[in-house]
């Protein structure tokens, strides 16, 4: 009796070392510009090539700008890092989707929009939200760059086998619930540093009723409690998304794959290292009020006092309000923001679009709002004009950006500036992380679409 | 790569609970396509003011801690990105160890992959060692890897910390992965023609 992740692991184990770690074959590895340079370099300086070239996919995402793709990255520094991916994906010979081309976004949200992400697969990036692939029923993790390293000469990581945890969700989600606040929930609860160690399958009704953009979004966010990975059984609503995706098997090797998929789930009595579990109705809207993922609560509660904090902890919590500018004990609703961020490989997905242009639809961004809504890939911003949200999005006051990383970590030019505050649907609040000195209310699309219309952190449920 | 067996050395407290990767390295100086000068920016944020001049009540900028090899901070160190700019910065600075009472995952791979050794003491131990350095500025740390002990010279006290064999070896010999990996192609050609079938 074997958990998912354990089979999928186990069908791709090389060889371990005696009390040591595993060698591990990845299937799929994807690069960006900021984690591969000093990886290829380090190929050059061994002389070797890539070992599996078309399993290696890249692309730069992280510092390309949000207007005007179509000239020259204007600052030198970041143009000199997609510069040379593009050189070293053309000196290897890999996979690539130069900034502008139609495949071209952020990592995590192309790889799976194009069925290069498939159930079954191993796969990592030079980059924590790998975990976002989990969602395709896959074991995806970030890797750093010594590790790309040896992916790029061997196909192959090291990695010790992490223990395993089952998080399940069960019961029904309350109207104005989002897969991010079932996330951001799950982590406010587990602590940023709760699920170190361990890699998680998310089961229950509420994952199973999701869609695979909500799993992806869930996924996504697994690292932000310190698990090495997230990941769901693929089912019926896995096979309907990859069906047709352009590098998804096909015909025979369609039935093969989907045989083979369909074992893929956890066996009746397997046991994990860990199990938890969460109540779905208690589950409300969610923000964060520090700065880390996991100081989040509902939006109509309060910031914890604190005594309510372990004495332990107390320095680093009083440390976080005061960057953020706020008090223990106090409420987040009616507070006026600055900024709207709707986008990342966390909510840059087309259900992310239409959940925001679905509440803003017919009412006007306020006006102290600076709101960047910047697609997840330019798929999703094809999707987004197919579907005519880029003009209801327009008539109450909002426009498209290009696709990129953008202001999740803003190493463009789309910074938040000191002392501002930004709801944002991205994944990360860490102090300087939207800007120096920038301040982040992380919450979901629905959150970011009232904070956007009122100026103010608002319930959207009424 | 040089090899570790044992080292003494003063220490740099940050007592400090969940340090974030973008603590360590913000995003903005990621832009390098080298391994080389991110240790002038290590804690960029705490360390300098928006001019960059040196903020004196920075711990790495008090002159008494200049000099030590070994980082000293709070519990679930190194969470957040899998940038491995993080451990080129810590090394780059000059500290050769970091002792915390627990690692982000990947920051610990990233670490080891940079010959810094992350070593994981009890809570106990850990705020015996801020105590002992609020006392004296020079108290040292000893961390010896044969025998995998770590020493608080102040009070005396030790404790033995894990690693695994393999990574061990490594630290020891001075080796890599990736070394231990290409010596192992025939064994991933089979791996791929058994799964290709
Ligand atoms: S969108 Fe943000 S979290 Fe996702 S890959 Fe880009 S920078 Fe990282």
């Amino acid at each position: 009796m074997k958990t998912l992740f354990d089979k999928i692991w186990d069908a791709h184990v090389v060889s371990s070392v005696d009390d040591g770690p595993t060698q591990l074959y990845i299937d799929r590895m994807y690069c960006h510009e900021v984690t591969s340079p000093q990886a290829f370099d380090g190929l050059r300086k061994r002389g070797l090539k890539v070992f599996r070239p078309q399993q290696i996919t890249c692309m730069p995402d992280h510092n390309i700008p949000t207007v005007n793709q179509e000239k020259p990255i204007e600052d030198p520094v970041s143009k000199n890092q997609v510069d040379t991916l593009d050189k070293n994906a053309k000196e290897f010979g890999v996979n690539y989707y130069p900034m502008g081309h139609e495949k071209n976004g952020v990592i995590h949200v192309v790889g799976p929009e194009n069925g290069l992400s498939l159930p079954g697969m191993t796969m990592v990036c030079g980059d924590s939200h790998t975990s976002t692939h989990g969602a395709m029923g896959a074991v995806a993790f970030g890797i750093g760059t010594s590790e790309v390293e040896m992916v790029l000469a061997t196909q192959c990581v090291f990695q010790s086998k992490p223990k395993t945890m089952r998080i399940l969700v069960n019961g029904k989600l309350k109207e104005g619930v989002t897969p991010k606040d079932v996330a951001l929930y799950i982590i406010s609860k587990m602590t940023t540093g709760g699920a170190t160690g361990y890699f998680v399958e998310y089961a229950g009704d509420v994952i199973k009723n999701m869609s695979m953009e909500g799993r992806l979004t869930v996924c996504n966010l697994s690292i932000e409690m310190g698990a090495r990975g997230g990941m769901i059984a693929p089912d019926e609503t896995t096979f309907e998304y990859v069906k047709g995706r352009e590098f998804a098997p096909k015909g025979e090797e369609w039935e093969k794959a989907l045989a083979y998929w369909k074992t893929l789930k956890t066996d009746e009595g397997a046991v994990f290292d860990k199990e938890i579990s969460f109540d779905a109705a208690d589950i409300e809207p969610m923000v964060t009020y520090g700065t880390n993922p996991g100081m989040g609560m509902g939006i109509t509660e309060s910031i914890p006092t604190l005594d309510q904090i372990d004495a332990a902890g107390r320095v680093s919590f009083e440390k976080s309000l005061d960057y953020m500018g706020f008090k223990p004990g106090e409420k987040l609703l009616g507070k006026s923001i600055d900024y709207v961020f709707l986008g990342s490989c966390t909510n840059g997905r087309i259900e992310d679009f239409r959940a925001f242009t679905n509440y803003v639809e017919g009412r006007k961004k306020a006006d102290n709002v600076i709101a960047w809504l910047v697609p997840g890939s330019w798929a999703v911003e094809k999707q987004i004009k197919a579907e005519g949200l880029d003009k209801i999005l327009h008539d109450a006051g909002f426009e498209l950006r290009q696709p990129g990383c953008s202001a999740c970590l803003a190493m463009n030019d789309d910074k938040v500036p000191a002392g501002k505050y930004a709801v944002s649907t991205s994944n990360r609040n860490f102090e300087g992380r939207q800007g120096p000195g920038a301040r982040t209310i992380l919450a979901g699309p629905l959150v970011a679409a009232a904070a956007a219309v009122t100026g103010r952190i608002t319930d959207p449920r009424g | 790569m040089e090899k570790f067996i044992t080292l003494t050395s003063t220490i740099v407290p940050l007592p400090i609970e969940n340090v974030d990767t973008d603590q360590i390295i913000p995003a903005r100086f990621l832009k390098a396509t080298s391994k080389e000068g991110f240790g002038d920016n290590l804690f960029a944020d705490w360390r300098y003011d928006s001019n960059g001049d040196e903020k004196k009540d920075f711990v790495l900028n008090e002159p008494k801690y200049k000099g030590a090899e070994i980082l000293v901070a709070g519990k679930n160190f190194g969470s957040g990105s899998s940038r491995e700019h993080a451990a080129w910065a810590i090394a780059g600075y000059g500290f050769r160890v970091v002792v915390s009472s627990f690692f982000a995952d990947i920051f610990k791979n990233n670490a080891m992959n940079n010959f810094v050794l992350p070593v994981v003491v009890s809570e106990q131990f850990l705020a015996d060692i801020f105590d002992a350095v609020k006392q004296d500025t020079k108290m040292t740390l000893t961390i010896d890897l044969e025998a995998q002990t770590i020493t608080n010279n102040a009070t005396g006290k030790s404790e033995s910390f894990a690693i695994n064999t393999y990574k061990k070896e490594c630290f020891l010999k001075g080796l890599d992965d990736i070394d231990y990996l290409l010596s192992k192609k025939e064994l991933i050609e089979e791996y791929e023609h058994k799964n290709c079938q």
